[in-house]
């Protein structure tokens, strides 16, 4: 790994520093205190909003985690680890969601490479924007919804019922770990393509025509080249659709039908159901915890394979 | 390779074109298609529980996305005057209210928003001039709270991203002609980011209509449409819900195309 990406990166953070390189223009100090002013006003709502909405109630389920359940249901104050000594008890949810996030995102990523080539270097110019957008649609249109149509088709009336015609009967497909795989692909299939798509497409042509002048076969062009300098964005798309399918509900609930329950499901059940929010609580922050680790563990891998910095999402 | 991503754009139409094509079936079964009717959509309208929550989250939606319009546009306006390290670590709120699960967003507020009511209702019940004093509970409030959160954050980036591509040199040569900061901000750079401010407020409304765990959490006696959807899956498929989902998808398909074609206006590269 010599070559350290020296490349100037675009920076979003220039325009900032440039305006804040301007300050010493302004020489009076009633004009700086009130540009300050100006500054705090425009940012007090957003961080009113996430200092109530986001670091509170985090910190509030932290402390819920090593509190102790309320007779009545609810929370009581303690200082226990008892909750998280008690994680195995939901062992299958975590044991489902730690198989199906990794093998679901993993295959999100085999069918999303290809298509992410194509549209970023072999799409006709004018067919690119239009297949993008159509990535994009899916990507926006609610995940009940579409998680709906796969159990319409995949349920007694659907496929099975069509089988049935030419003679195979009983068939189940809905209600099964490979519904919920088929699922998750097909939910998390834009998330995973956007990403690769973007780095894709940033690819410096020059570098292919380079590897190929230099003697090199296709093959190891693509690994060498191309397949490399992706892996920003595989990474960053393979750690978002794993963190959010680690915190998946809808698609194990309606295509697992009850027999394949994630951490979601449970999550789902310790609160509205049998109310108990300590516990709850717990494996609420395992699943931040094991998502922090993805990240790191994904941005880690990015860089030391490419050398390069990870791409966001938009 | 070609064939294979016709095939993938195939896998991912093909379900959302049949739940369409359902919703105008005759029939009642999926298996058969047999005739053309609309009496689905009928069925659906006429379903006051239904009606009552779409009602509900076309509110929601438009609330939660006009409140996340007009603070992340503050936000990513603010976020240009502040030094590198405050910007990091509002980067880093951002990121994490995009990327935290739904599930973990709605347990925290629903925990949170809880143990606040515990504590504000008796001061409000002992504060109150007559017998009946309002109490706070979950309900509208607290899911255009929790959906302004991820909301806000995307039109943040949004906007911020529009913003660092702006072209400084209109905001000199516009300060250097003696106009006024506020002149300058009305003429010169909010004309160039209104299209992102209009494509956040279309992704916000288009996400909270869409959302169902985090409203599931937070939503106390209220119903959106997406839980009342969810809960009558749960009681079985019928071909009343493909007439609703039919609405919701084309809802959605037009809100984003509509900001992506913002988002496409006067876009500095090409």
């Amino acid at each position: 790994m010599s070559e350290t990406g020296h490349k100037p990166e675009p920076d979003n953070a220039t325009g900032g520093r440039k305006s804040a390189g301007s300050q010493p223009a302004f020489s009076m100090r009633g004009s700086l205190l009130r540009k300050n002013l100006m500054t705090a006003l425009l940012l007090a709502p957003a961080t009113l909003w996430l200092v109530v909405f986001l670091v509170l109630p985090f910190i509030a389920i932290a402390i819920f985690s090593v509190g102790e359940r309320a007779p009545e249901g609810g929370y009581q104050a303690a200082l226990t680890f008892a909750q998280y000594a008690n994680l195995p008890a939901r062992a299958t949810a975590f044991w489902n969601t730690m198989v199906l996030a990794p093998v679901g995102a993993l295959a999100c990523l085999l069918v999303a490479y290809p298509v992410a080539y194509y549209l970023a270097l072999r799409a006709p110019q004018r067919w690119r924007l239009i297949l993008l957008a159509m990535i994009v649609i899916p990507f926006w249109t609610s995940l009940l919804m579409r998680t709906y149509a796969w159990m319409y088709i995949l349920g007694g009336r659907g496929i099975p019922a069509l089988l049935a015609y030419v003679g195979i009967e009983d068939l189940r497909l809905i209600n099964t770990p490979g519904a919920v795989l088929l699922g998750i692909v097909y939910g998390y299939l834009p998330l995973m393509i956007l990403p690769i798509y973007v780095s894709l497409e940033r690819l410096d042509r020059r570098l292919l025509e380079a590897s190929a002048d230099l003697g090199a076969t296709p093959l190891s062009t693509f690994l060498g080249v191309t397949l490399r300098l992706s892996l920003p964005g595989v990474m960053t798309g393979f750690s978002l659709v794993m963190i959010l399918l680690l915190g998946e509900y809808l698609i194990p609930t309606l295509l697992g039908g009850g027999k394949v329950f994630f951490i979601g499901n449970a999550l789902v059940d310790l609160f509205l159901q049998s109310r108990n929010w300590p516990f709850g609580s717990a494996i609420a922050i395992t699943l931040v915890l094991v998502s922090v680790v993805v990240l790191i563990v994904a941005n880690r891998v990015s860089t030391r394979l490419s050398g390069a910095r990870r791409v966001d999402l938009i | 390779m070609r064939a294979f991503v016709v095939a993938v754009f195939t896998f991912l139409y093909l379900p959302i074109a049949l739940v369409v094509l359902f919703s105008f079936n005759a029939g009642h079964h999926a298996s058969e298609f047999t005739g053309f009717s609309v009496q689905w959509y009928g069925k659906a309208l006429s379903n006051p529980f239904l009606v009552e929550a779409l009602k509900n989250s076309l509110f929601i939606a438009t609330t939660s996305a006009l409140l996340a319009a007009f603070c992340g546009t503050a936000a990513a306006l603010g976020l240009q005057r502040v030094g590198a390290r405050t910007r990091a670590l509002f980067d880093a709120l951002l990121g994490a209210a995009i990327v935290v699960p739904g599930v973990v967003i709605g347990i925290s507020t629903l925990v949170a928003l809880v143990q606040l009511f515990a504590v504000v209702n008796p001061f409000l019940a002992e504060l109150w001039p007559t017998d009946q004093p309002p109490r706070l509970s979950l309900g509208y409030g607290s899911i255009i709270a929790a959906h302004g959160l991820f909301s806000m954050a995307l039109v943040t980036m949004i906007v911020g991203t529009r913003l660092a591509s702006l072209d400084r040199n209109l905001v000199e040569a516009s300060s250097d002609l003696y106009a006024t900061p506020l002149t300058t901000f009305r003429s010169i750079v909010l004309p160039q980011i209104m299209p992102a401010v209009i494509a956040g407020f279309l992704l916000a409304f288009t996400f909270s209509f869409d959302d169902f765990i985090i409203a599931f959490f937070v939503a106390g006696a209220q119903t959106t449409l997406p839980i009342y959807v969810f809960a009558s899956i749960r009681r079985g498929v019928t071909p009343e819900i493909n007439a609703i989902a039919t609405i919701v998808l084309c809802a959605s398909v037009v809100l984003v195309l509509l900001a992506q074609w913002q988002l496409g206006r006067r876009k500095p590269s090409p």
